[in-house]
């Protein structure tokens, strides 16, 4: 009754291949962006940026990256941390290598940078499959966060063996630093995820994404067809640490502004990532960025309700958070592997029907 | 048969077959003790439709897996459009035109029936990356004109109604017709079925006769295929090879494949006396 599509003709192949081919969600998605573009910049504050805008604009573009390697590609990654750190030390390094460097050029550049690193741990990729390749990539994790604590000319043999961000402006408004404007940092990070969800769509809908799904299904078929399999995983590895990069990058210099990389890239943001999409929904655009707003979202929620209205302690709180996220992990697993867009899809064909059942 | 003319011969209904479109001469494939295929030479000429037939275990599909380049022989030479050809790995040979279903079906499961076909057309499309990141230009154009072609394919096979549904949702026999759509479009030179009547009803079974039928009618494709229904063997196909213990043990029209002893004693047993 609500939602349907009934009356949406289409008369080209154009029309039906687009990413929103139902009328209503492409007004749906519109108005979503004009408010993102348009509403939000105005309104937000420093709390709202820095506590949900922000992580939620980075993670989703991280969780992207791991949706096309791991939910388009099949091949599993736990090297997401490592991935994001190796954004951020290029980001540092070209911060402090070529000061009049764009922000934003810095920023793709890393991304770059980090698909190069993300092809040569995924060369293990053609011989292992599953399990195994999951321990390779943590052996990725485990010796990028190593290598960025122990050889210093990373960090710039700084004391400390942290990196800071230094001030870079665009368009005369700080992007990094500490004189950032929520809002700009915002627009920055919006405008990279916009740009880098309508590629990954572009890319998952088209000839290559078709390759990475049928590496995914059925490998042996995908080869009979033509599927080069080591191109097609490595472009996987590469196109999805390009994402990761970016990520790290911009939660680095936007986010941040310092990190010690035990701390901020380490196991945890890993696992952090594959909940998002396991939650959000493998193989879905959609379901990563769901994935990421509710994964930064459940414990401010919970913050909100449990310390704030409650009145209970903080760390009960943090400890609810991962239960919760624990609990839910497990049920996603067993009852919806598809995560919330699959709901979010279940959800679209009832309404459809609604009020009757069949 | 065995002194028709290298150009070709014309079949009993009249149609027309062309010269050797590909050849496997001597082929032997063991995996470590086990000799899957022994000695075992035939050819396959343009137009055909050229049966494999043979009891369980016979190395009917290792002789596919060779064919498609699945498996490399230990001895032996695999002749194609006239030359011989090198090892090369299955996606390479599957840009030469050769393409082929499965025993047990090996769609993607994940994919709707319409991408399923369309990535059946991956050799045929080369738009660069950053075209396909945008959407625009050759990326955008290739996907509309490819598109034409898969719908061609799924008005042919009459699939139209479950163009958007994941092929795991559809019942077996239209998994059957849609793996054979995805292999039709690659638009093959050479068209290898493996069982494609495996575990089908009789309506099914004369469905999928007629579709291969008029592929190879309408598309003029040739077509290699393993099939153990005797009755649809004889009935379709215009050579027969019979295999039995990884040997080759007859080989002609199915008229002669049926009188030959060898063949009555493989499928029905010799008696000891």
């Amino acid at each position: 009754m609500f939602y349907r599509e009934a009356g949406d003709f289409k008369t080209t192949y154009a029309a039906d291949q687009q990413t929103f081919p139902i009328l209503f969600d492409r007004r749906t998605y519109y108005i979503v962006l004009a408010i993102a573009l348009g509403v939000m910049p105005f309104v937000v504050t420093d709390y709202i940026t820095n506590a949900i805008l922000l992580p939620f604009l980075i993670y989703a573009i991280a969780a992207i990256g791991l949706n096309i390697l791991t939910g388009y590609c099949g091949q599993v990654s736990l090297g997401t941390g490592g991935f994001m750190a190796v954004g951020a030390y290029a980001t540092y390094k070209l911060m402090t290598g070529f000061p009049d460097l764009n922000i934003a050029i810095i920023v793709v550049l890393s991304g770059f940078i980090t698909a190069g690193v993300g092809v040569l741990f995924g060369l293990p990729s053609l011989r292992i499959k599953g399990f195994y390749l999951a321990v390779a990539t943590l052996a990725a994790q485990f010796f990028l966060v190593w290598m960025f604590n122990k050889v210093s000319w990373f960090y710039n043999y700084s004391a400390s063996g942290q990196i800071n961000a230094p001030e870079r402006t665009m368009l005369g408004q700080p992007v990094t630093g500490a004189e950032t404007e929520p809002w700009v940092a915002y627009l920055f990070c919006l405008a990279f995820l916009i740009v880098l969800a309508v590629i990954a769509r572009n890319l998952t809908r088209g000839r290559i994404g078709r390759s990475w799904m049928a590496i995914r299904d059925m490998d042996i078929a995908a080869e009979i067809i033509g599927v080069n399999p080591l191109w097609s995983k490595l472009s996987a590895f590469a196109v999805s640490s390009f994402f990761v990069g970016v990520s790290g990058s911009l939660f680095f210099a936007v986010y941040l502004g310092a990190v010690e990389v035990g701390e901020a890239f380490g196991i945890q943001k890993s696992f952090l990532v594959l909940f998002m999409i396991i939650i959000g929904g493998l193989g879905s655009i959609f379901g990563s960025l769901a994935g990421a707003a509710f994964m930064v979202l459940l414990p401010v929620v919970l913050k909100l309700v449990m310390v704030d209205s409650l009145g209970w302690p903080t760390d009960l709180a943090a400890h609810f958070n991962f239960i919760v996220v624990g609990a839910l992990i497990v049920a996603f697993l067993i009852f919806e592997p598809h995560g919330l867009a699959q709901l979010w899809r279940i959800a679209k064909e009832k309404l459809r029907l609604w009020p009757f059942p069949h | 048969m065995n002194d028709m003319s290298p150009d070709g011969y014309t079949t009993p209904d009249g149609r027309q077959i062309g010269g050797v479109m590909m050849e496997v001469k001597n082929i032997t494939l063991r995996f470590g003790g086990v000799v899957a295929i022994k000695d075992i030479s035939f050819d396959i000429r343009e137009g055909e439709i050229r049966a494999i037939i043979g009891p369980n275990g016979a190395g009917k599909s290792s002789m596919l897996n060779v064919i498609n380049g699945f498996y490399h022989p230990q001895e032996g030479e695999v002749w194609f459009n006239g030359a011989k050809r090198k090892a090369m790995k299955p996606h390479a040979i599957a840009k030469q035109g050769i393409a082929r279903t499965f025993q047990n079906i090996a769609l993607f499961k994940g994919m709707s029936t319409l991408d399923n076909i369309m990535t059946g057309r991956f050799t045929k499309m080369n738009a660069g990356f950053w075209s396909q990141c945008l959407w625009k230009g050759k990326a955008e154009q290739e996907e509309i004109e490819n598109r034409e072609y898969v719908e061609k394919i799924i008005d042919f096979l009459e699939i139209q109604a479950i163009r958007k549904t994941p092929v795991g949702r559809l019942p077996y026999g239209l998994q059957k017709r849609v793996e054979l759509g995805r292999a039709l479009a690659a638009e093959p030179k050479l068209l290898l079925l493996d069982e494609p009547m495996a575990g089908m009803n009789v309506e099914e079974k004369e469905d999928m006769s007629r579709f291969i039928l008029d592929v190879n009618d309408e598309f003029g494709t040739t077509i290699a295929l393993i099939e153990h229904d005797m009755g649809v063997v004889m009935d379709i196909s215009d050579r027969v090879v019979v295999m039995d213990y990884g040997r080759k043990i007859g080989d002609g029209t199915p008229d002669v494949v049926r009188a030959d002893p060898a063949v009555i004693d493989a499928y029905l047993g010799v008696a000891h006396d």
